[in-house]
């Protein structure tokens, strides 16, 4: 299934793009795409696991994803 | 209905459009960009957000808080961009017959805003620019 990816602030400065689109198996979960990336970029070891969002709604990390889901993760947000 | 704008806020007009003849009390709150932070001097913010997202929460915020005060009326805005010291990041305002609605609304607003809702800061020090949050979770 295709999953879009979408990184915001440090993530999207650490990743180097704002938007990627992935190819993943079905049954994949938002936690295991943090997982894929945190293998491709070395200083995402330092972080935890942040907020999950599908859809632009607020998820579990372990639920598992759709087709066509836009997924991003939440840095802790600064807003206010 | 936009909760997010790349413009100064015009917190008056934002008030202008919420006060009735019932209201007795006017609370505003307005997030302002500070020239520190943790012991460094900040000389700029930049904000940045998931905007589609921003929306939704910010709007669930509201609604939850008209839900909770239902004699409450209320509105914000969040700026997004580059502010320097002295600009406003964000008004929120909250008008009620009685003025406890509307401190604990508006006290409510800025609170849940803070803890859910997907904008991001780079603060920019002498040392250079950094996201603030993370860095303390590590």
């Amino acid at each position: 299934m295709k999953i879009r990816l979408l990184f915001f602030a440090v993530l999207r400065d650490i990743v180097g793009k704002s938007e990627a689109d992935v190819e993943v198996p079905d049954g994949t979960r938002a936690a295991d795409l943090w997982q894929s990336l945190r293998a491709e970029h070395a200083q995402l070891a330092a972080y935890a696991q942040p907020m999950t969002a599908v859809n632009e709604s607020y998820v579990r990390a372990d639920s598992p994803l759709r087709d066509g889901d836009e997924v991003a993760f939440i840095p802790p947000v600064a807003g206010g | 209905m936009s909760y997010l704008t790349d413009d100064p806020i015009d917190t008056a007009a934002l008030v202008r459009r919420l006060l009735r003849r019932s209201d007795g009390a006017l609370v505003v709150f307005e997030g302002v960009v500070r020239d520190h932070s943790e012991g460094k001097a900040v000389e700029s913010i930049f904000y940045d957000a998931y905007r589609p997202m921003a929306e939704k929460e910010i709007g669930a915020i509201v609604d939850g808080v008209r839900g909770e005060w239902p004699d409450v009326a209320v509105d914000c805005l969040h700026r997004l961009g580059h502010l320097v010291v002295g600009e406003t990041s964000i008004a929120i305002a909250c008008v009620s017959p009685h003025r406890a609605e509307a401190f604990a609304a508006c006290r409510a607003v800025i609170d849940r805003i803070k803890q859910t809702v997907p904008i991001w800061k780079k603060e920019r020090t002498p040392d250079g620019e950094e996201w603030v949050g993370w860095q303390h979770q590590c």
